[in-house]
């Protein structure tokens, strides 16, 4: 057993609103420089959706994340071999192009208070930020789909509608079934992280005491492979300084003790952070299970922070007590290990990615009847379906099984089957119009205890900062925070760069 | 007089700016060590022209470099007719190749607003002497017949004198002008490549052949193993 220790998150999508308050905090403090205008490392997507980069999901085009190799049984790179990277190394075919993204812009304000008088009122025109030339067709932007926004161009589009039938897509645009919702993303610090396998130049890498995934710009070349390399399209191209970049998921403030900006600018209070532990030597084999067991073998390379055994390896291994203290604090370990409720996205990546969700309830399928929204059923029987159809769910378990667990329906059923227990058995403990027998009946089908149920309850709607946040403990704190002015240092490199990052030679 | 400075003086100087700034930068400014990509800003017109520009001129260099390390085996290479017009041909075909490339390179530099926007002064710099380069090297191949041949006697040893420290210019001093511009090209690109993107040359990642893919680094506590 080699135990290591990272830092991992999840997100609870039923409280997301989509407000975008997480990319806003993220883009001020690190990309809202020259050459980053067009990234976001921290963006949320409606779904369903195509996302940003466009089709980032469809692997066939961008050949991110892993795949097993029938011939020798083993893993390999679905963008390439060694050898191939360096062949490709002057075009890579696999890599994102601007427009994939969207070209950044600002609007030529100056003009409305400068203009000659005239007929008419002045108007902002649109002016690339790359080119500094006026743009006439924005064609694309940030969150260019969100809400369903064109969606019979851009929903329709998403990869994740593959797995289901015809009817089931057609249901999708009637306009009473209508169904959305929200997938914030960033890097998921994976631990068999495909942007550090695809580089050449060994940029990328994993660091040791918490495992995130940063880039280390001096050594960085710009052979771009990182970007195709990761399936997430969570590593971007700079285009000023050639080099990659990616999330560092706030390190800084992780070190001063404090959870990164988007955690901490959440208003729905939808994201925990947690350190979780696992068995580093069980990497490869998790990573190469069959698809319908990726889901179980994520959870299974976790450990038990609380058993003595895992605490005498993390000891020998060199994690501290604190640490080891902070992974059995750690909200993540509860939604992802012991009420399994937060699952990966996308496990067929084989990237073993550490950020988990936890999917939204589906809203059921209804019907308007006298001018009133009316679940089937609901006459009949109360609140019940409403509050527990899952046959019925607008948006099919098939699609949300092809989003967090490579397709097994039957993971994504446990888990919902576990949500709408807790849901019943607190509506009946608070609210009483749930019978009793309706409660303990979906507690036996969630195979979850009231007291869980509770545990559940409380973590999702009544955290405290510190329980959703628990940084573990650095030795870092504060170190920089005396001799740097952060705000002085607004706009700058970002990077601990003494100099300007701009073209010197 | 002109000769030593032109082919003894030059080439030491370029090749010592060239080791002395590219050390300078390299330990001064790792950062700028890179290709400086262009891809992700325009993609179409980069396949055709970085694909048949690099693998042309990576295959021409290395021909001249084996050759000149291996002028015996080189000459009983050529001797045979047969071989010498096939190497020459597969020479002109990869000229060829890398003046086309290159050409589309700079075109899609001037055409292309994004990648206009990107492109510094010594870009500019560094494409136009390269196109000088491929030309003159193309312009020797055409009408200065068999250089594979007759370089072995006079360019080749010339090289040989000035990394013996004992330069020998008479051994060029004859050739055409054509030529003498080609040798001191060579130079004044070794020369640029410290102040240019060439530096991406030397960051080649051979070692991804071989090391792990995975890459984890501690910072603050070594390991115990
Ligand atoms: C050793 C192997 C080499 C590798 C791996 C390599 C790789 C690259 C890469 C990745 C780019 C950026 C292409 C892009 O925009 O995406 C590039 C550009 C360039 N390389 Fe190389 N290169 C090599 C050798 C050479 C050599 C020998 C020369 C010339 C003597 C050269 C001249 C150039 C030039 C001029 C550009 C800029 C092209 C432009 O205008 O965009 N390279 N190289």
């Amino acid at each position: 057993m080699n135990v290591r220790a990272q830092v991992s998150m999840v997100f609870h999508l039923d409280k997301c609103i989509g407000c975008h308050t997480c990319s806003i905090a993220c883009k001020n403090i690190w990309t809202d420089r020259k050459g980053t205008e067009y990234m976001w490392w921290n963006n949320v997507e409606t779904k369903p959706g195509t996302g940003y980069p466009t089709r980032w999901e469809d692997q066939e085009k961008y050949r991110g994340g892993w795949e097993m190799d029938p011939k020798k049984q083993g893993l390999k790179l679905k963008l390439q071999g060694r050898l191939g990277a360096l062949g490709n190394i002057f075009h890579n075919p696999y890599l994102p192009s601007m427009d994939d993204y969207y070209e950044p812009w600002t609007y030529d304000y100056e003009h409305l208070f400068n203009a000659p008088e005239g007929d008419d009122q002045p108007t902002a025109r649109a002016i690339s930020m790359i080119t500094g030339r006026h743009m006439d067709n924005i064609e694309a932007g940030p969150n260019w789909d969100d809400d369903l926004g064109g969606s019979p161009v851009y929903a329709d589009s998403d990869p994740n509608l593959a797995a289901l039938t015809p009817d089931e897509r057609s249901q999708l645009n009637e306009i009473e079934r209508v169904v959305f919702f929200y997938l914030p993303r960033i890097c998921n610090h994976c631990l068999n992280p495909g942007c550090v396998a695809a580089c050449p130049a060994g940029a990328p890498y994993k660091r040791g005491e918490d495992g995130l995934v940063l880039l280390n710009q001096e050594k960085c070349r710009g052979w771009r492979m990182c970007i195709s390399g990761c399936p997430y399209k969570k590593t971007y191209f700079n285009w000023t300084t050639g080099k990659s970049e990616k999330c560092i998921l706030c390190y800084p403030r992780l070190e001063s003790g404090q959870p990164p900006a988007c955690f901490h600018a959440c208003v729905g209070r939808i994201r925990y952070l947690g350190v979780l532990l696992y068995d580093a030597d069980r990497i490869e084999e998790v990573a190469r299970a069959a698809d319908r067991d990726l889901v179980d073998a994520q959870r299974g390379i976790i450990l038990d922070p609380f058993d003595p055994k895992v605490i005498a390896a993390a000891r020998a291994g060199g994690i501290s007590d604190d640490m080891v203290v902070s992974a059995q604090r750690s909200p993540v370990y509860k939604f992802v290990k012991l009420w399994k409720l937060a699952l990966p996205l996308h496990p067929e990546f084989r990237t073993l990615p550490m950020l988990f969700y936890v999917p939204p309830m589906l809203p059921v399928l209804a019907k308007l009847k006298d001018g009133l929204y009316e679940v089937d059923g609901a006459d009949s029987e109360g609140l019940t379906p409403l509050l527990t159809s899952l046959k019925q769910a607008r948006l099919p378990l098939r699609y949300m099984a092809s989003l967090f667990s490579a397709g097994n329906e039957e993971v994504v059923e446990a888990v919902y089957r576990k949500l709408i227990a807790v849901r019943l058995h607190m509506r009946s403990q608070r609210v009483k119009d749930v019978p009793e027998v309706e409660a303990h009946r979906a507690l036996a089908q969630g195979g979850i205890t009231p007291e869980e149920a509770e545990a559940v309850f409380r973590l999702t709607s009544l955290p405290t900062f510190d329980e959703r946040f628990v940084v573990p403990p650095m030795a870092r704190e504060m170190a920089i925070e005396p001799t740097e002015n952060p705000l002085a240092r607004k706009q700058a490199a970002g990077f601990g760069f003494r100099r300007a990052a701009k073209r010197r030679w | 007089m002109i000769d030593i400075v032109l082919f003894a003086a030059f080439p030491y100087m370029a090749v010592l700016v060239a080791v002395l700034v590219g050390v300078y930068r390299y330990f001064n400014d790792r950062f700028s060590y890179s290709s400086f990509s262009s891809q992700f800003l325009e993609n179409r017109a980069l396949f055709w022209g970085s694909v048949s520009w690099h693998y042309a001129v990576i295959v021409i260099l290395l021909a001249h470099v084996l050759a000149l390390v291996f002028s015996g085996g080189w000459a009983t290479l050529i001797a045979a007719p047969v071989r010498l017009y096939t190497l020459e041909v597969i020479g002109l075909a990869l000229s060829a190749s890398a003046l086309l490339g290159l050409v589309l390179l700079i075109l899609r530099r001037l055409l292309n607003a994004r990648i206009f926007t990107v492109t510094s002064t010594m870009d500019w710099v560094l494409l136009a002497a390269l196109l000088a380069q491929v030309v003159l090297g193309l312009w020797t191949a055409l009408f200065y017949r068999w250089g594979s041949d007759w370089s072995l006697a006079t360019v080749a040893p010339w090289l040989v004198s000035l990394a013996k420290l004992s330069p020998q210019t008479e051994l060029v001093a004859s050739l055409p002008w054509v030529v003498k511009l080609h040798m001191l090209g060579g130079f004044a690109i070794i020369a640029l490549f410290p102040f240019t993107r060439l530096v991406h040359l030397v960051t080649f990642p051979i070692t991804y052949l071989w090391r792990p893919y995975q890459v984890v680094v501690w910072n603050w506590r070594k390991k115990q193993t």
